[in-house]
């Protein structure tokens, strides 16, 4: 099919695997897709950058035939087609890498290889052919996993590994990942870029979704920008510098460096010695963390999530009490016999900005106004005890609101349908006005825009400047990089290293990240090199 | 001694028997479990095609013709379990509430109807049940010593449905690992959108586990009043589809551990019977009550935790919604 499609094409315009026009897609009020137009040439990498909510996700769900478009043309390979569901893509030699991976946790890699595809009655016949199959594509493109391995066993890159290799089992021409580097470390990410070579060099179209800039600049041949549900601009990746990406992703210039001026630290505000944390059934998740924090400065904790950063958020702020060792907030002393609570710990001075806003940071049917005094609606500074008093609730919200540029500013709307970014705001502004002497900040950009970016960075950094202590988990490594002042990074539950801000680069903090000391590494410009 | 064993030897044959309708249940509820949908109307399903069968039976004087009816009917509550959980999305054990809710009111409301018994069939002959299968020799065998009862008493003199059941733990067994369909089955059950993303479709591999769940559901309650009994009997089942259900957590949605977990149940229920009224050294004459509670207390203790680490399938009881 397609080189019959091809062939026809001919003359000197490239080839298209892929030509949507006018794609329509509307939920309700809201209109993920307003008139979008893509064209994917044959063999590129093509991106497709933008912010959460721009409609990235709606566009490569409609190709996929998760979604159906409400209006529009999609082609592929120039033939004009229509996808109703997974299996008619699929048909047409398009597959898709999740952002959230679409396999069955408890079942084999062979099993979710062959998944749908089985070719026979009997499992046993199609498992055969399958393992032959998965053994080429494993030497064609060197991807090698284990195909009798349990996939919940892998480690996150190879699970993603996988879901590659069950398109291209598929037969897949098209492939498009959804935000593929969220989940990984700086050398999984590396790996899986020589991956998409390796595809592209064996004549594989690949549309690559993604909200970081530097990806777009690495890897792709072609990329096209998203704003507000439409397509803004298409570009030669060549052709184009992240600035120019960045003010077409949000529609105005973006500072993308943080103003960052050197930390004055003052006396320690946090002393954490040996904190270990080890579950009932032996698992340890905290071993032997000792750390000093002092005023006026921010520490950055690098690593891959779950390797121990949650749960030490968890216990600095209370939620949990370490199973052995000792903190220091100020002059009261936590240990395991005399553990502290959120609120105690909150009297002390100790915010927390929690990393899953939704689960511990706001309630979602509440109104922005009483997420924005959770845990301290008892306090004085709210001017509230007993009864709550929805006329100041509603002023203390809306003054935030002014001060945190909160949109839309409604202090009785619900915090649900605020957008990922604003409701982080919401957290955030109720955390830095109580006034904290210690901030313990976990993911504050996490699903949030390029722009709230900006601000939330320039608040901590102001923060930063009054004199509070903040402690930062971040997976994102250019976010710990830009503001902090010294970097922590912490593998399988321990503090391995510690770098001073101008020694840390992304190599560096990659293989400890990774638990490795060794040098050989990655930079930015290694990920470029090869293509 | 040789009382005493074939005293022993009764029990186990009278503990299969009690067993075969737990187990067809238990099957049923692997199917419909590991599909992701959670199966409490496993008891209306039984109690409406144990119904069924023996009306039927009663009015063809055809226990085959029960069989197929109660199959029939058993599927048909199935589907409308299936379209009120998967296709609407409604809350599973609402909807199963109500299959067992409607099967309690409508056996007896139609069995008044047709045969103004008290909601009672009328008592079916030998002709129109199903009956024991005496194997070749039994009674030559069954005279050698301490072997020969075994044949005699466990292996002979079974009816056809007994057999049924045990063959459909292998059929269900092989099903589940050597059969695409078991793949998927076991796939939706897991995590539904893999399954959708392989363009394989949720709702038809729900509602196809549902149909082989209704179909051995159907046979268990044809079991319990056209082979076991001899007529139906308002609430006839008792809480056995319960019990199966329990026994199919108990042996964690396998179908080896559901068959050793409905024997267990199948045992205490055998031993309670044999003990009644027989003096215990120590107790004195068995508290028949207490004994006869036995498998429903079990059944309690087993659902309340005591079940060690059992895995469920991940996304049971959840309906599958793809648009936001």
């Amino acid at each position: 099919m397609t080189d019959a499609s091809q062939m026809t094409n001919g003359g000197s315009t490239p080839p298209l695997a892929i030509e949507l026009s006018a794609i329509n897609k509307s939920f309700g009020d809201v209109h993920a897709n307003r008139d979008v137009n893509l064209k994917v040439v044959s063999g590129h990498i093509h991106g497709i950058i933008g912010e959460n909510g721009a409609g990235k996700s709606t566009l490569v769900s409609i190709l996929y035939g998760f979604y159906a478009a409400d209006n529009g043309l999609i082609s592929i390979h120039c033939q004009t087609t229509t996808i109703r569901n997974s299996a008619d893509a699929i048909g047409k030699g398009i597959g898709m890498v999740h952002q959230h991976f679409m396999l069955v946790p408890n079942f084999t890699v062979l099993e979710n290889v062959m998944l749908g595809h089985e070719g026979s009655l009997s499992v046993e016949a199609s498992a055969q052919k399958a393992r032959n199959v998965l053994n080429k594509l494993s030497e064609d493109f060197g991807l090698a996993v284990d195909p009798d391995m349990i996939v919940e066993n892998l480690p996150v890159g190879l699970q993603q590994r996988v879901e590659i290799l069950k398109a291209l089992f598929r037969g897949a021409e098209i492939l498009i990942l959804d935000e593929p580097t969220g989940v990984l470390t700086p050398q999984e990410t590396v790996q899986l870029f020589d991956i998409l070579r390796a595809l592209r060099e064996q004549g594989v179209t690949i549309l690559l979704i993604t909200h970081k800039l530097k990806e777009i600049m690495a890897i792709t041949d072609d990329v096209s920008v998203m704003r507000g549900g439409e397509m803004v601009a298409h570009l030669e990746t060549a052709q184009t510098s992240p600035a120019e990406l960045a003010e077409l992703m949000v529609g105005r210039k973006v500072l993308l460096e943080v103003d960052h001026t050197p930390a004055k630290p003052g006396v320690p505000v946090l002393q954490a010695e040996n904190l270990c944390l080890t579950t009932a059934n032996g698992i340890d998740h905290l071993k032997d963390i000792s750390l000093t924090l002092r005023e006026g400065e921010i520490v950055g904790v690098a690593g891959v999530s779950g390797n121990g950063q949650s749960e030490l958020l968890d216990v600095l702020s209370g939620i949990t009490a370490p199973t052995s060792g000792s903190f220091h907030v100020g002059t009261s002393k936590i240990t395991t016999q005399q553990p502290s609570d959120p609120s105690k710990l909150r009297r002390l001075g100790v915010a927390h900005v929690p990393e899953d806003r939704h689960k511990c940071g706001i309630i979602l049917p509440f109104s922005a106004a009483e997420s924005m005094i959770l845990g301290y609606s008892g306090t004085d500074e709210q001017k509230q005890g007993w009864w709550l008093s929805p006329s100041t609730l509603k002023q203390n919200c809306s003054d935030r609101m002014q001060h945190f540029d909160i949109r839309p500013p409604l202090p009785s709307l619900a915090s649900a349908n605020f957008s990922g970014g604003n409701q982080q705001k919401i957290v955030l502004a109720r955390e830095i006005s109580a006034q904290p002497k210690l901030l313990l900040v976990g993911q504050p950009t996490r699903g949030v825009d390029i722009g709230a970016i900006e601000f939330i960075h320039k608040q901590l950094i102001a923060l930063r400047n009054e004199g509070c202590a903040i402690l930062l988990v971040s997976v994102e490594l250019d976010e710990i990089m830009s503001l902090s002042d010294r970097i922590l990074v912490m593998n399988n539950g321990q503090i391995v290293g510690e770098l001073a801000r101008e020694e840390a680069d992304e190599r560096q903090l990659g293989l400890m990240m990774a638990g490795i000391g060794a040098e050989d590494g990655i930079t930015t410009s290694q990920m470029r090199a090869g293509s | 001694m040789a009382d005493l064993w074939l005293q022993f030897l009764l029990t186990v044959d009278a503990t299969l028997r009690v067993a075969t309708p737990l187990i067809l249940c238990a099957m049923a509820g692997i199917f419909s479990e590991k599909s992701g949908i959670i199966d409490i109307s496993l008891e209306g399903k039984m109690l409406m095609s144990a119904f069924a069968a023996a009306a039927v039976a009663a009015l063809t004087s055809s226990a085959l013709a029960g069989l197929m009816t109660a199959v029939v009917v058993s599927v048909l509550l199935a589907l409308l379990h299936g379209l009120a959980s998967i296709t609407l999305r409604g809350n599973q054990v609402i909807s199963g509430l109500a299959i067992n809710i409607l099967a309690s009111g409508l056996t007896v409301t139609i069995g008044i109807a047709m045969f103004k018994q008290g909601g009672q069939t009328p008592n079916l002959s030998r002709a129109e049940r199903f009956r024991p299968i005496e194997l070749p020799f039994a009674e030559q065998i069954g005279n050698l010593p301490l072997i020969g009862p075994i044949y005699r008493e466990v292996i002979s003199g079974h009816n056809i449905l007994v057999w049924v059941a045990l063959a459909a733990v292998l059929f269900t067994a092989f099903i589940l690992t050597r059969t695409r369909f078991g793949l998927r089955l076991r796939a939706v059950g897991e995590k539904p959108e893999a399954l959708d993303s392989a363009g394989v479709s949720v709702a038809k591999t729900r509602y196809l586990a549902l149909i082989v769940a209704g179909v051995l559901c159907g046979m268990a309650g044809a079991y319990l009043s056209t082979a076991h009994g001899s007529g139906f009997v308002r609430e006839m089942t008792a809480g056995k589809g319960y019990i199966a259900l329990a026994a199919m957590i108990f042996g964690k949605w396998q179908p080896r551990g559901a068959l050793l977990a409905c024997l267990l149940f199948g045992f205490l229920e055998a031993v309670a019977s044999r003990l009644q009224g027989v003096d215990v050294p120590l107790i004195g004459e068995a508290p028949v009550d207490l004994i006869l509670a036995l498998p429903y207390l079990l059944t309690v203790i087993l659902l309340a935790g005591f079940v060690g680490k059992a895995m469920p399938p991940r996304a049971i009881g959840e309906p599958y919604v793809k648009e936001r």
